[in-house]
């Protein structure tokens, strides 16, 4: 075991507590005030709703790594969706309209990483940049109204089981498993860890800083073109404002799964717990009939408090 | 002739560079006037003047706490939630007592205290200021709707209204306001000792706190203020629309933080001007206004105002490192 591996083991043991206490208070909590929480069948719902959420908080662990952002992962996820339907409903074929969908997606995730590593302007500001474009493109292709006619092949994608696991939930599990492998067991994400803790060391060992950079935001934009995929089929439409909000919600979990806003101190494991802590979050503030604009407001209270604990540990 | 002292009096006499900055910010302000004096009939015409004037006022009361809050190298996200919060309540609280005064209170008053919150966030808890006000902007807008439960509040008392759409000499009262607040912003950051200190913490932190600025407590004033004409500008949307909702100034961000950027304040900090901004407001108006014209789609906005904002920070980058 290489010295990264032990001291990322040695933090992880120190931020279980952390997000699994979170996670377990929200269980025991919507456990006895609502009688439907803890029944098989919801809590089969709520990782199948969390599925999308992974999806956009896997790859925003990567980039809050390299201390960076990604505000405009719901509105590209939102103009990936419709990318989708417009094609499915004007060529009736599902493979390209996927195709849109991931082309959108490499597309916003390569104008942000360029912007951000080639013209040096800060991630939050150019992702905020580039949520405005996405979100007037989404406007605009539409009209404001949502895409319907989605066929049925698509649809079936998130209603179908796989040995009586649902398809979203065996997506959801694939791309953990490929982005563990990204994160822990290739270089580029040896690379991923450099880029947020020590860049010089990247510059001196000879690697592309830009490079690497871009190539995180790019596989943001990728991912959110697959959670495209199941966000539509979900709907079975697409709409201009589907996915907005989507990125607050993919933050949440990053952060409150552990991940350092500013030392690069990633953990991917924790922003599993943490989608799983706010689709727990939501769903059993649905069941208790709490509205949409409410739990918002929860979910930003839980932020800031997992923000708060990540800031008394680096006083240590 | 080359001595140093001769290179000193030179560059003391010649335009500083703000100056040349603003010059260049006022030309491309002339530029698009008279390009849509070409494009649209309506344009110049004395009715849209005072339009574009009153719009201009609205964004700038906006942008100049922003600007504060962006020359300490932070960002405030929550504004355009903020002034949907503040015209809410104020206008509940107008509707309930029936006293203007009162609301103005809570109107600026809940701004203000959105604003303290933020500057809490950033300073006792060090979270970095676009995440906490991003997170803040999420919470207000959940809170406003919540609180609003899809109702719309209007009608209110004609002297109130006054504040956005009465006329002074025929001019807007909104626009004296814009006056009134630039002159203030403009003599606080660059004659006053907190404003210094505001531009010394945007430059250096580290070196602001060794000569003894009170890092902390100027942060927190810089989002109290920002706040605070948040809480203003929702009342002069108030006065103007006669009616508040839920969604009421959830466009306003973008264009304020590109009013910001245009007016020449660096999103790294320490360098900009209150009145820089006055002209980004303006620009941004003038931009917008131009689209509404030309009968280009609304959902064009936020596009052209992300490029706007990207522009503007990439064209910032080039000149600060021409001049490294």
């Amino acid at each position: 075991m290489s010295a990264r591996n032990l001291s990322t083991a040695s933090l992880s043991i120190a931020r279980v507590p952390g997000v699994a206490i979170v996670l377990g208070a929200l269980c025991a909590t919507f456990g006895v005030m609502s009688p439907g929480f803890l029944t098989p069948a919801n809590i089969a719902n709520i990782l199948t709703q969390s599925t999308i959420l992974l999806l956009l908080a896997l790859p925003m662990t990567l980039i809050i790594m390299t201390e960076g952002l990604d505000l405009s992962i719901g509105a590209v996820l939102t103009l990936a969706s419709i990318a989708l339907a417009v094609t499915v409903v004007a060529t009736g074929s599902a493979p390209l309209g996927f195709l849109a969908a991931l082309m959108v997606g490499f597309c916003f995730g390569l104008g942000n990483g360029v912007l951000i590593a080639v013209f040096d302007i800060p991630p939050f500001i150019t992702t905020l940049g580039t949520l405005g474009i996405a979100q007037g493109l989404s406007l605009l292709v539409t009209d404001g109204q949502s895409v319907v006619g989605i066929p049925r092949s698509i649809e079936a994608i998130y209603s179908e089981t796989v040995a009586g696991i649902p398809v979203p939930v065996v997506i959801g599990a694939l791309a953990y498993a490929v982005t563990h492998g990204l994160l822990y067991h290739t270089r580029f994400g040896t690379y991923v860890f450099a880029l947020g803790g020590n860049r010089e060391a990247l510059k001196v060992a000879g690697i592309s800083v830009r490079g690497m950079l871009i190539r995180v935001y790019v596989f943001g934009g990728l991912m959110a073109g697959f959670a495209a995929l199941l966000m539509t089929a979900r709907l079975n439409s697409a709409h201009p404002t589907a996915g907005i909000g989507m990125e607050f919600d993919a933050i949440a979990a990053v952060a409150v799964g552990g991940t350092s806003f500013e030392r690069g101190n990633g953990w991917l494991f924790g922003t599993l717990l943490g989608v799983i802590a706010v689709g727990v979050l939501r769903n059993g503030l649905n069941l208790l009939a709490v509205p949409s604009s409410a739990q918002v407001a929860c979910i930003g209270a839980i932020v800031i408090i997992a923000l708060f604990i990540d800031g008394q540990r680096g006083e240590r | 002739m080359s001595s140093t002292p001769d290179v000193a009096v030179r560059s003391r006499l010649a335009p500083s560079r703000d100056v040349i900055q603003a010059l260049y910010r006022l030309i491309a302000v002339a530029l698009l006037c008279a390009a849509l004096t070409a494009l649209s009939d309506v344009f110049f015409t004395t009715n849209n003047i005072l339009n574009v004037l009153r719009q201009t006022a609205l964004l700038f009361l906006m942008a100049s706490g922003l600007t504060l809050v962006i020359l300490t190298a932070g960002l405030d996200l929550s504004v355009g939630a903020n002034i949907a919060l503040s015209a809410c309540l104020a206008a509940s609280v107008m509707k309930t007592t029936g006293s203007p005064l009162l609301g103005m209170a809570t109107g600026i008053g809940c701004g203000a205290a959105v604003g303290f919150a933020n500057g809490i966030l950033v300073t006792a808890l060090r979270i970095p200021s676009f995440i906490a006000t991003y997170g803040m902007m999420w919470m207000l807008t959940g809170v406003t709707y919540y609180y609003m439960a899809g109702e719309t509040i209007h009608g209110f008392p004609p002297g109130f209204r006054q504040l956005g759409s009465g006329y002074l000499l025929g001019v807007p009262m909104p626009v004296y306001i814009m006056m009134l607040f630039l002159f203030i912003g403009a003599f606080f950051a660059q004659r006053t000792v907190w404003g210094q200190q505001i531009y010394a913490i945007g430059a250096n932190p580290v070196a602001a706190r060794l000569s003894g600025v009170p890092v902390e407590r100027r942060l927190v004033l810089v989002y109290a203020v920002s706040g605070a004409m948040a809480g203003l500008a929702s009342l002069i949307i108030l006065a103007r629309i006669n009616s508040a909702q839920g969604d009421i100034g959830e466009e306003l961000t973008l264009p304020a933080i590109a009013a910001v950027l245009v007016g020449g304040t660096s999103l790294f900090g320490g360098s900009g001007t209150v009145a820089g901004t006055m002209i980004g407001a303006l620009f941004l108006t003038l931009v917008l206004n131009g689209m509404n014209l030309l009968q280009i789609h609304s959902s064009w906005q936020p596009l052209v105002t992300g490029i706007i904002i990207l522009l503007a920070v990439w064209i910032d980058n080039r000149t600060r490192r021409s001049d490294a």
